[in-house]
Parts: C-alpha cells; sequence; structure tokens
C-alpha cells in the first residue's frame, strides 16, 4: 500500500474514532447517570488522537529508518573488487537504487513477472533492453554483483513497506479500540487533550532545535572532510583565492572575508545613521497620519527581491559610480564595485534598522520622556540622553539583524560587486564575497569529493561561526550596557 | 443690583489677588483636548512659598491644571489651552517664553517615580547638565549632593550613587525624582499624586520633606487623600467636572467649606 493510501486509511480510522468515541461517551453518561466529566466532543477527540498521531509518527519514523537498514544490508553484498579505482560504495550504491528504481518500472511497464524476475531466469542483458524500452538509460557496465544487490534493494523495499502497512494500520486500530474502551464519564478528556497541545507544542520547538543542530553538524562533518584533502592553515591564511577543478587549487579565505566585510561595513555605513534617523523621526517627531502611512512605505523596501536590487545596482548605480566619481577621480574603471554593491544593499536593509529601531523606540515608556520634558529638556535632548541608551539593547538588536543579512546576502553582491576575489582598499574595485563563491563553487557540479567543492562547506562553516560571533559579541555589549527601564 | 454685586465681588477679587503675594495666577484658564473641554475658566493663584492642594473626584481637570502650569499640556497630540496663566506676572503661554526655560522654573514630580535608567547621580545631574548649570565637576557633585540632601536621600545612597536608580525601592526612587526636580533649582514644584503609588512609610517621609521644601519653593501639589491634603498644605482647590468649585485656607476647607459639593466629597459622599 502506497504512503498516501496508509495515510487516507489512518485519517478515516480517525474521524470514524471521533464519531463513536462521541457517541460512546454520551450513551455511557446516559445510562448511567452520571456527569460527563468534558464536552462530549473532548471524548472524540482523545480517540481520534490516539488513533491517528502515534501511527503516523511511526510511519515518518519507518520511513526513515528502513532505507538505512535496508542500504546497510544490501552494501554487504557488494565485494570491494566492484568498487572502481579512486571511486566510492556511495557511487555504487546510487547505481544499485537506480537499477532497483528501473526494475520497477519494467514490472510495472512489460508482461514480465516478478516470480521470473526473483527466481533468476531473466538474466541482466535482457532486462537493460527492458529498461531502455521503458525509459530507464544505464550508464557504463554493470558487474553482476551489483545487479543481484539492486534485486535485493528492491525484495528489501517491498517487505519492508508491507510490514510498514500491517504495523502502521495496526497500531491505529490497536489504540482506537483500547481508547473506544477507556472512554467512561469520570475520565478527564479535557486534560488529555490539554496535555496532548503541550506535547505537540513542545514537538514543535524541537524540530526547529534539532534542524538548526542537523545542519551544523553536516556543515562540521563536510569541513572535516575537506580539511582532510586541503590544510587548514592554507584555507585560513593564504591570501589567494584561484580554484582550479583540474586540482592544485589555492583555496584561501581571505581575500573572500575580506570582500565580505568590506561590503557589509559599506552597507552599514549606509544602513545605520539612516535606519536609526528614520526612526528616530517616525517615533518622536512625525504624526500620526505621516507615521501610518511613512513605516509601511519603508517597509517595502524589505519586500523588493534582491536579484531587482541586484539588476539596479548593475544597470543603473554602477555605471553612474563609475562614470561620474571612479574614472573622474582615476580611481577605477570597472562598473562592478565595493561601493556599488555594498551602497545598494545598504538601501536594501535599512528598513531592517528602521522599523525596529522605531518599534523599540516606541516602546520607551512615555513617563521617561514627561521625566525628561519637565526638566526643561528640549526633544532631541531627551532623545539622545534618555530614549536612545534605554532603547540601546534592542537597536544593537536591530543593527545585528542588518548586518547577518548583508554577510548573508549574495544576489547583490555577485550583480554589484563583480566576482573576482581580491584584497584591496580601494572600493572601486571588484570583488567578491564569501557566499558567491559558495555558489559559483557549487554550480554545475555535485560530487563532493575534490577540495575544490567541499571548500563551499568550509566557507559556510566560517560564515556560520562569524555571524554567531557577532550575536555573541552584541549579548554581551548589549547585558553590558543595558540601561533597563523597570 | 445684581450686575453691580458682580462688579464688586470681581473688584474684591482683584483687590485681593494685588494684595496676596501669588507666584502664579491662572485666570479664565479652559483646556480642550481635541473636542472634548476638560477645564471651564478657572481662576486660581499659587502663593509663594505656599502648598497649594487639588483635590476632586478623578477626572475633574486637577491634573490637567497642573500640567498647564509648566505646558506639559503641549506634549499631549490635540490639547489646546486658552485663558491666561502668569508666573511673576509674565504670561507663560505667551510666544516669547521659551518653554525649556519655564520648565526649569516650574518643575515636576510624576505620579507613578519615573527616574531614568541611568545611576542615581546621572538621574540628579540630569538637568544640571542640560541646562549648563555646573560649571566643573566639582560644582557638579556639589549640587547633587546639596539635590540628594534636601530630598532626604542623601544618607541612604551616598555609598552607592554610581548604582542604577530603578534599583531603589518605590520610595526612594520618588524622593529620587524630587532631587531631581530640585537640582534645577526651580522656583515652583508640581507634584501629581506623588505618593499614590508609595507605601504609608514612604509616604511619611514624602510628606514631611514637602513640608521642608515649602521654605523655598511654592508647591501645588494633587492628591486623592483628604488626609494628605490635610497634613502638608496650607491652600485647597477643589475641583469638580472641571470647574474650580471653591479655594480657601486648608483648615477652612476641611471645617467650614462655602460650598456643599466640598463638604460632601471631604465627607466622602461622592467622589
Amino acid at each position: 500500500m502506497s504512503v498516501g493510501s496508509i495515510v487516507l486509511v489512518v485519517l478515516v480510522l480517525a474521524a470514524l474514532g471521533y464519531f463513536f468515541g462521541r457517541r460512546r461517551a454520551v450513551a455511557a453518561s446516559a445510562k448511567s447517570g452520571v456527569k460527563l466529566h468534558s464536552l462530549s466532543g473532548y471524548y472524540g477527540q482523545t480517540v481520534a488522537l490516539f488513533t491517528a498521531v502515534p501511527a503516523l509518527l511511526l510511519m515518518v519514523a519507518w520511513l526513515f529508518v528502513q532505507p538505512i537498514i535496508i542500504e546497510s544490508r544490501v552494501s554487504d553484498m557488494i565485494p570491494d573488487s566492484v568498487i572502481p579505482q579512486g571511486g566510492a560504495l556511495s557511487l555504487v550504491m546510487s547505481d544499485v537504487r537506480q537499477i532497483a528504481g528501473g526494475l520497477d518500472a519494467v514490472l510495472a511497464n512489460t508482461e514480465l513477472s516478478e516470480e521470473a524476475l526473483n527466481s533468476g531466469e531473466v538474466d541482466f542483458t535482457t532486462i537493460r533492453a527492458r529498461m531502455a524500452e521503458v525509459g530507464v538509460a544505464l550508464a557504463g557496465d554493470v558487474p553482476q554483483e551489483v545487479y543481484e544487490a539492486a534485486k535485493a534493494y528492491r525484495q528489501g523495499a517491498d517487505i519492508g513497506r508491507l510490514m510498514m502497512t500491517v504495523a502502521v494500520i495496526g497500531l491505529a486500530l490497536g489504540l482506537l479500540a483500547w481508547s473506544m474502551r477507556r472512554i467512561e464519564p469520570r475520565m478527564r478528556a479535557r486534560n488529555v487533550s490539554e496535555n496532548f497541545v503541550q506535547a505537540l507544542l513542545i514537538g514543535s520547538s524541537t524540530i526547529a532545535i534539532l534542524t538548526t543542530v542537523g545542519i551544523v553538524f553536516s556543515l562540521v562533518f563536510e569541513t572535516i572532510n575537506f580539511f582532510k584533502l586541503y590544510p587548514a592553515s592554507e584555507f585560513f591564511f593564504s591570501t589567494v583565492w584561484n580554484p582550479q577543478f583540474r586540482g592544485g587549487s589555492d583555496l584561501g579565505i581571505l581575500p573572500l572575508l575580506w570582500g565580505t566585510l568590506y561590503v557589509s561595513l559599506v552597507a552599514l555605513l549606509v544602513a545605520v545613521p539612516v535606519g536609526l534617523m528614520i526612526a528616530i523621526y517616525l517615533a518622536d517627531y512625525a504624526g500620526s497620519t505621516l507615521r501610518s502611512f511613512a513605516k509601511p512605505a519603508i517597509e517595502v523596501l524589505a519586500g523588493i527581491p534582491t536579484i531587482v536590487y541586484g539588476l539596479f545596482a548593475l544597470i543603473t548605480f554602477g555605471p553612474f559610480l563609475r562614470d561620474w566619481i571612479a574614472q573622474p577621480l582615476g580611481l577605477g574603471s570597472s562598473s562592478s564595485s565595493v561601493l556599488t554593491a555594498g551602497l545598494v544593499m545598504g538601501v536594501m536593509i535599512i528598513p531592517f534598522v528602521s522599523s525596529l529601531s522605531d518599534d523599540i523606540i516606541n516602546a520607551v515608556p512615555q513617563a521617561m520622556r514627561d521625566g525628561s520634558y519637565a526638566l526643561g529638556a528640549t526633544q532631541s535632548e531627551t532623545i539622545k540622553r534618555v530614549i536612545l541608551p534605554a532603547a540601546l539593547p534592542g537597536i544593537v538588536g536591530a543593527i545585528l539583524l542588518a548586518a547577518s543579512r548583508a554577510i548573508g546576502e549574495t544576489m547583490i553582491v555577485v550583480l554589484g560587486a563583480g566576482a573576482a576575489a581580491r584584497l584591496d582598499l580601494n572600493p572601486f574595485e571588484a570583488m567578491t564575497t564569501v557566499t558567491v563563491k559558495i555558489v559559483s563553487q557549487l554550480t554545475g557540479d555535485t560530487e563532493f569529493a575534490s577540495p575544490e567543492t567541499l571548500v563551499a562547506f568550509a566557507l559556510g562553516l566560517t560564515l556560520f561561526v562569524i555571524t554567531l560571533g557577532l550575536n555573541v559579541l552584541a549579548l554581551y555589549i548589549v547585558r553590558r550596557y543595558r540601561e533597563q527601564y523597570e | 443690583m445684581n450686575m453691580l454685586s458682580d462688579a464688586a465681588a470681581e473688584k474684591a477679587l482683584v483687590k485681593k489677588m494685588n494684595e496676596v503675594n501669588y507666584k502664579m495666577v491662572g485666570k479664565d484658564v479652559s483646556v480642550y483636548y481635541g473636542e472634548k473641554r476638560a477645564l471651564f475658566d478657572v481662576n486660581l493663584g499659587v502663593r509663594n512659598n505656599t502648598v497649594t492642594a487639588l483635590i476632586g473626584p478623578s477626572g475633574c481637570g486637577k491634573s490637567t491644571f497642573l500640567r498647564c502650569l509648566n505646558r506639559m499640556n503641549d506634549t499631549i497630540q490635540g490639547a489646546k489651552v486658552t485663558g491666561l496663566l502668569t508666573l511673576d506676572s509674565k504670561d507663560i503661554y505667551d510666544p516669547d517664553i521659551d518653554v525649556v526655560e519655564l520648565r526649569a522654573r516650574v518643575g515636576m514630580v510624576f505620579q507613578k517615580p519615573n527616574p531614568f535608567p541611568k545611576s542615581i547621580y546621572e538621574n540628579v545631574a540630569y538637568g544640571p547638565r542640560i541646562h549648563g548649570l555646573a560649571r566643573s565637576k566639582a560644582e557638579l557633585d556639589q549640587i547633587v549632593e546639596a539635590s540628594l540632601q534636601k530630598a532626604g536621600l542623601w544618607s541612604e545612597v551616598k555609598d552607592r550613587l554610581q548604582e542604577s536608580g530603578t534599583g531603589l525601592s518605590g520610595g526612594q526612587q520618588q524622593r529620587l525624582c524630587i532631587a531631581r526636580a530640585v537640582a534645577v533649582s526651580p522656583e515652583v514644584i508640581l507634584m501629581d499624586e506623588p505618593c499614590s503609588a508609595l507605601d504609608p512609610i514612604a509616604t511619611a517621609r514624602v510628606e514631611e520633606l514637602i513640608h521642608e521644601l515649602r521654605a523655598n519653593y511654592s508647591i501645588v501639589i494633587v492628591t486623592h487623600s483628604m488626609q494628605q491634603a490635610a497634613r502638608v498644605s496650607q491652600r485647597t482647590a477643589m475641583f469638580h467636572l472641571g470647574n474650580l468649585v471653591e479655594e480657601d485656607d486648608t483648615d477652612k476647607m476641611f471645617t467650614n467649606p462655602s460650598d456643599q459639593r466640598t463638604q460632601d466629597y471631604i465627607m466622602g459622599r461622592f467622589g
């Protein structure tokens, strides 16, 4: 039975469980004369929840675990001699999966029977022809062992699917019966429901945390692989970035890191002062009518896709900077430059600074303002000496959010700053950033075996560590200098 | 006949106003919040070195009147003040008057203690700093110490001036706010229910303080506590529904008020 139909069966069972559970509770109450502890719907709900949720969870877990078990069994069947020189077991295993999928297609579309295949009557040459008929093309020579492994893989998957169907529907039925039987008027169905909701919420937050942990781990493992192939000291301290897909490349992160920090710095130099002043104006000077109009208008900036900013940088702003500033001053002749990308990116992150800071400044109690005005302070003195210090933690948070957006930004840099890895102080030169190079290292090649591709993970991890460090630093600053009201 | 007596009464009032030494005078003061009128032609004076208590049920306009005296109503959107308000016989709503300077001369203490989230020292030094009252660090230290002394807080905080003002207890915070107001050497101090968020012991301390401050300042205090008005003030003004009911010596107001509404309010029959 397919996954979709199993889910459908379980859901139908749950719906029936709700209906009959509710009826049973009402009937039991009427018969014994005991008042129901909860509303009748809650009894139905407990039955439905206990029927559907554990069964579906079991199915999800099964779908994760089954391929792992089958692969480990099947990979034992493959002798080392089959693995090509310099290749990996994982490559052979992907062949196995492909052939298994091909066999499924053959069985579905031709008159070849399951028994004939499993008894070994059909040899691989015929199969290859049949597969070509149904549109599955195989690459190269496939050894007999791999063919056998593919057959075993198919069988394992079939058996597993059958076992899963039985187990999931069996569990659903069993819990349906159990939860129906325990219904009686004194049962606290409402509280059961409540606990269930709580468990659901905890589960959801766990998913978010586990995902983060998972991402970090995958990054860490691939990075370790990379450092096995390429010396860490070169990666961190070499000033040359020159990947060659034939091998022998220089993969120094410094030029990329420099580009990233330079572009982000320019962007923040634009966004922080402008954004803060917008926030102060909106929060303390603008009337409510203007504010209700201007704030969403500024937030529109954040909604523009970054590729559009990139186009703007490439077509309008870059040439403008080159023709009117860089060339007359003799500072460069490239239309893609750090300044182009940085300034455009700065405009993009203005709303991150202004909108959040505005909310935070607004959240400073009116009593603080009154206290300051009553002492004869002017509006700007009040903002400078009372409001901003009180709002500082939130403002730092807003700036950090903007900074991490700037550091992680890719499209604007590709189109605005170019792709040349360079260590230079001149802001009119083309440079590039870590994110751009991650993209270019992974484009067109999905085989993660060479240092040239694995370096992407090392770059990603470095970026992650930097933003994490920024966050920790900001937390420290905020704790240290916070002026807490109440 | 009636007109004559009105004119005579007016004359007597003007004469009285000239005799008594008034610090601030409000004449026909009305306040509008947008369409709503909150104060109806109030005539009320604040005497030199006197504590004037403003009493009345909630929403009667006493806080509104108080906030007119240092133009804090300006900070409320849509608020409009008409009539004449003078400080030392000068119109405080005159365009020539700098509101910043006015507020330095007429200080204010709020209902809820609102120290800035800064150190105790910085809280008190805030006013002197923005007005440039101290020429050196030593002078500023002196102002801070003197202000805290006047607010009766010095002995409690002298060893921890660098700690946050928000870490003090409620009563200490309110006295810190008084010290903050005193530090800019105002001539009048306005207090908007300064004890309503404090416990009885802290209230007693603040009341004691008001007594002492009277020697140097004119004080206007809004209060909901009849006992407090009786204890701290020399003059009492009764407001009701945006009107000034009557204003007289506190002793007379509490023993023999001329208006029935005052009598009823003080006896707790309404409000």
